[in-house]
């Protein structure tokens, strides 16, 4: 590419922006301006369930821990999702189940984000002897299955909420961690930082000025997708019957429910509801993520190779040169 | 041609006179009829009027091209210089047909005698890669990652010749050699080949289909000075062991004279001077020209650079008068109301400026003394050194 | 010409330096224990830089000129040789010692769109090294930013100190990363292709800028493949084909009399302003070779025109040439051919 001093906005337009609009508001409605519909919604759907965290106690028709009716009661007027197998009511258990997964959900993908983005930065800004150790344990941490992992530590560790979040954080940041060394990496290579370095800038002051605020939009999106994984997998630890007994989450309710034999009593009331709202909520998430993630990397639109659809114009009258 | 042609609106059927018979119609799917006209048989390519838009994204358009004029012989090597964003690139995406849909164009196209822009797509398609092929700008470093250079090269090959695979397979032999690459790099993937060889894999792929005219946009810029020579020798011998037309765009003067015999000299979307390589760099007619030649730094004379002050014009806004009329130290008053026209001078050279036109001053000083022509506007850098 | 100055004590001198890098061997090569494979992209070059003077580095890519410049600049490890700066070694200095010294050698690279965070408004880019250095308060360090750009051509400065990179020009970005570069008033300034990625409008103006500092004192080490740019501004010039100075001398006489093969080939092959003029260029078959395998004797020589024999087995040093600039030490060449090459030339002139 050649650089001339013409640089009004129509050659720019014309430049795949390679980096972000550095002013926040641009930055801000460019990334806005990507947003596909579909990032829309799955942004709206995850406001609406924060709400319901938020408000869920407050507005559930009963408390949750409170036999109600008969045991499997199908829906009913007074009970719209009718009854589990404790006789609670399944709203009422849904709605305040929901501030269960979406804590866990938001404080584990900050957990896991929090871990995998040091971790990451140091490996990738150090380099060298650092980062191969560094990346052997994250490489430790990747293979180790998840589940007896999970088993083992709700077991050393006990089974409440701050636990959980702990587990999941820990096993979840290898993801991260990997991403982010990567990114730095090439960060690294970046030519205003080996200037920056050149100019007798400490490395300190080249990681927070030049290279962390360059990974930060990376690690919001990463969070994001983070959340729908840590959701599922509180739902997960909940559903194996490590979860925390005391509150209601929604992986309890499935797990409860069917081991009190919903499937044999039909009662797909008792089991749909959570789960629906799971996936809802994880498909949510995985949408903002991605969606971020993708205006965060531009690819390179090559289209003048693909699209051959201009038109032809007339020219207005004999115009110009006659 | 004159109206609204919409490439979508059925073609007329009664087509009085027969489209010329071309050595390749037996490959070609049957060019649409358009209208003929009798050119002079070393006429090879005549564009009049050539104009393109483009839809801003933001809204408003941007005039990218403003009526050039270009005449090209067969076998004839013709540059295209001109700054960054002048319109270069987009003017030879024209001719092949290839801009975005937030493009629209207007003009005529005369190729062996037929318009192929009248009817848009439908008329270029048959002649595109066929007669008329390009290596685009940034060519080389467009290749497919994941495939061999003798795939890729092949490609274009089995699509629009439809060849088996072992005449393909001959052909890309055929084509490498042509273009100095040994045989066995056919096998190597692009990653695997230095910038010079990918340059001329990218120039193998252009002639795969035997073209009358290859279009060369920066086909040199980012590398070096031998790899360089190596890419411009190869294209003058492919001119002349093919009867290759050749229009090569650069931004690079020094780099056109070593190819071109005629060079073509864009402005704001304008060919503002049109002369053989010789007359244009000693004895520049257009200030522009002058200018850009003063700014060229040469081997041999160590004169003071120039650059040229101030940026080329937006093209969103209509441009009353001279286009470089704000960055020209000939400018009179005249410039700022009326545009000048592509005319020949006394003296038969053709540039646009309102110095020409018998009026006393219309010669410039020679190349170094072109310096003069532009100093009045350069005290922006002059000053400082 | 302040070669006399130079010579006398220059501000960079380089003596010796070699410099490489170590190439990943894949796991597939590990396991066949193939020895990993050195690239010696830096083999011995020496080279002086005065004060108010401008030296060109030329060549082609490949030669190692920008490794050159990394490990000057100390970015990369030396493996052998001297560098020193204004009298002080400074081939093995701690990055703490370093420091200090940094302020007065600055490095501006080839690529401006690269070179400049994305993020940073004009104004924190070139206060940011007067930041770094402790250098003047508030206010201060404003009039030093205004200062360094008006002195790159970015006037009015006020015009530019709240643009992001995205809102200049290739060509004001380029400035914008000299004028930091000059904040800190370095004494010396190493340029890697400064102007290779700009339109021929802009070009002359960056190094007009360039030239205007030389006169105020700096001295530059100019990195380019464009031999046209290296003959228009540099007092002296070195030619480097790979990892070793091949051809030095005063720049004009090395362009009007080029003695190394390789210098009379990129000169000949370097485009004139005017279409063809005298022979024919000479065009190097090839490209040049990969520097994990550098050929022996004279490393030239699978490409040269003129090799001989002679030319497998010796590696010729660089040595003085007949001649004016050649008698007083300054023109060298390393070719076994060289001076009776030249005699030649000169004659058929
Ligand atoms: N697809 C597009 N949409 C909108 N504007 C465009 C498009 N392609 C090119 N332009 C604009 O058209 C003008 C001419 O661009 P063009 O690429 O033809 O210039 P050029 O002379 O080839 O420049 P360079 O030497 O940098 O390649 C520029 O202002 C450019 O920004
Ligand atoms: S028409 Fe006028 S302003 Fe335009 S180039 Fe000629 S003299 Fe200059
Ligand atoms: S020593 Fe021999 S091979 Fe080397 S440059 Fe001289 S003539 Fe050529
Ligand atoms: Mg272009």
């Amino acid at each position: 590419m050649r650089i001339s001093d013409v640089q009004s906005e129509e050659v720019l337009a014309g430049l795949p922006s390679a980096t972000l609009a550095p002013r926040p508001l641009a930055r801000a409605t460019e990334l806005l301006r990507g947003w596909s519909a579909q990032v829309m919604l799955g942004a709206a759907v995850m406001t609406l369930f924060l709400l319901v965290a938020l408000i869920g106690p407050a507005i559930a028709p009963y408390a949750v821990h409170a036999q109600v009716g008969h045991v499997y009661a199908s829906p009913s007027p007074s009970h719209p999702l009718g009854l589990d197998n404790g006789g609670y009511d399944v709203l009422s258990n849904l709605l305040v189940g929901a501030r269960t997964s979406m804590i866990v959900g938001l404080c584990a993908a900050v957990v896991s984000i929090l871990i995998g983005g040091t971790i990451g930065v140091i490996a990738g800004y150090v380099g060298g002897r650092t980062d191969g150790v560094l990346m052997r344990i994250t490489d430790y941490f990747l293979v180790i299955p998840d589940i007896p992992l999970m088993i083992i530590s709700a077991a050393v560790f006990g089974r409440n909420t701050r636990n959980i979040v702990v587990i999941i954080g820990l096993i979840y940041w290898t993801t991260a961690a990997r991403l982010i060394r990567a990114q730095v990496r090439s960060l690294r290579q970046r030519v205003y930082v080996r200037r920056a370095e050149l100019l007798g800038a400490s490395g300190r002051r080249v990681l927070w000025t030049h290279i962390v605020p360059q990974v930060t939009p990376l690690l919001i999106a990463n969070t994001v997708l983070m959340i729908a994984n840590a959701i599922f997998a509180e739902t997960y630890i909940a559903f194996l019957g490590l979860g925390n007994p005391t509150t209601p989450s929604w992986g309890a309710m499935i797990q409860s429910s069917l081991a009190g034999g919903a499937i044999f009593y039909h009662a797909w009331w008792a089991v749909l509801p959570p789960g629906i709202a799971v996936t809802v909520v994880v498909l949510a998430a995985t949408l903002v993520g991605q969606g971020l993630e993708d205006s965060l990397n531009p690819r390179l639109r090559a289209g003048h190779l693909a699209v051959r659809r201009f038109r032809l114009r007339p020219l207005h009258g004999e115009l110009e040169r006659e | 041609m004159s109206g609204s042609i919409d490439p979508h609106a059925a073609a007329s059927p009664a087509d009085s006179l027969p489209a010329p018979a071309t050595p390749r119609a037996s490959l070609a799917d049957q060019p649409p009829p358009t209208e003929y006209r009798a050119a002079p048989s070393h006429q090879l390519l005549e564009v009049r009027g050539l104009h393109v838009w483009f839809e801003l994204r933001g809204g408003g358009e941007l005039h990218a091209v403003r009526g050039v004029d270009l005449d090209l012989r067969r076998g004839e090597r013709l540059g295209l210089v001109g700054e960054s964003g002048c319109g270069k690139s987009t003017a030879l995406l024209a001719l092949m047909g290839l801009l975005p849909a937030s493009a629209s164009v207007a003009g005529e196209v005369i190729l062996d005698g037929r318009d192929i822009m009248a009817q848009g797509e439908r008329s270029i398609r048959p002649h595109r890669w066929r007669e008329v092929a390009m290596v685009f700008q940034g060519a080389m470093n467009a290749f497919n990652p994941v495939r061999t250079i003798g795939w890729q090269i092949a490609e274009p090959l089995r699509r629009h010749r439809s060849l088996s695979r072992a005449a393909a397979r001959a052909r890309v032999l055929e084509l490498l050699e042509l273009v100095g690459i040994p045989a066995g790099r056919a096998e190597r993937y692009p990653h695997e080949l230095s910038g010079g060889m990918r340059q001329r894999a990218a120039i193998a792929m252009a002639l795969a289909c035997d073209p009358k005219l290859l279009l060369a946009d920066e086909p040199t810029t980012a590398l070096d000075v031998m790899v360089q020579a190596q890419v411009l020798e190869l294209l003058v011998s492919l001119s002349e062991e093919l009867g290759l037309a050749l229009v090569l765009v650069s931004h690079d003067l020094p780099a056109v004279t070593q190819v071109a015999e005629r060079v073509a000299v864009m402005y704001a979307g304008e060919v503002v001077e049109c002369a053989f390589t010789g007359e244009l760099f000693d004895t520049p007619r257009h200030p522009y020209t002058a200018a850009l030649v003063a700014a060229t730094p040469d081997l041999l004379q160590a004169t003071p650079l120039s650059s040229i002050p101030g940026a080329p014009p937006s093209l969103r806004s209509q441009l009353q008068g001279c286009a470089f009329a704000p960055r020209c130290g000939q400018r009179m008053q005249i410039c700022e109301r009326h545009p000048p026209t592509l005319a020949a001078d006394a003296d038969g050279r053709l540039f646009a400026c309102h110095l020409n036109g018998g009026s006393p001053h219309h010669t410039l000083p020679p190349a170094p003394g072109g310096q003069a022509a532009v100093d009045s506007g350069t005290q922006d850098t002059e000053r400082r050194s | 010409m302040s070669e006399a100055r130079g010579a006398s004590r220059a501000l960079l001198e380089v003596d010796g330096l070699a410099a490489s890098y170590h190439l990943r061997r894949g796991v597939s090569a590990a396991l066949a224990r193939r020895p990993q494979s050195v690239v010696r992209a830096v083999d011995g070059v020496s080279l002086t830089v005065g004060r108010g003077e401008v030296v060109a580095l030329v060549g082609e890519s490949g030669s190692g000129k920008s490794s050159l410049a990394q490990t000057i600049m100390r970015a990369h490890p030396a493996q052998r040789g001297r560098i020193r700066f204004d009298g002080q070694e400074i081939t093995t200095l701690g990055s703490a010692q370093l420091r200090p010294l940094r302020r007065r050698m600055q490095m501006i690279f080839q690529d401006p769109y690269e070179s400049l965070d994305p993020r940073f408004r004009v104004r924190r880019t070139v206060s940011e090294p007067l930041v770094i250095h402790g250098i003047g308060d508030h206010a201060r360090r404003a009039e030093l930013v205004s200062e360094a750009l008006r002195a790159c051509g970015l006037d009015p400065p006020e015009l530019f100190l709240d643009r992001y990179p995205h809102e200049l020009s290739g060509g004001q970005r380029q400035r914008v990363a000299i004028a930091a570069a000059l904040a800190l008033e370095p004494q010396l300034l190493i340029a890697d292709e400064p102007v290779s990625m700009l339109d021929v409008s802009v070009r002359a103006g960056v190094l007009n800028v360039l030239a205007g500092l030389r006169d105020s004192g700096l001295g530059i080490l100019l990195i380019t493949h464009d031999l046209a740019v290296a003959a228009s501004f540099a007092d002296r010039l070195y030619v480097m084909y790979l990892g070793r100075i091949v051809e030095q001398g005063p720049a004009h006489e090395v362009i009007s009399a080029p003695s190394h093969p390789y210098t009379r080939a990129l000169v000949s092959v370097t485009p004139r302003r005017t279409p063809r003029t005298g022979g024919a260029p000479q065009i190097l078959a090839g490209e040049i070779p990969d520097a994990t395998r550098v050929p022996p004797g004279c490393r030239f020589h699978p490409r040269c025109p003129v090799a001989t024999d002679a030319c497998r087995r010796s590696d010729p040093q660089l040595e003085p040439l007949p001649g004016p600039g050649g008698a007083a030490g300054q023109h060298l060449a390393a070719c076994i051919l060289a001076p009776d090459r030249r005699v030649v030339q000169q004659t058929s002139r």
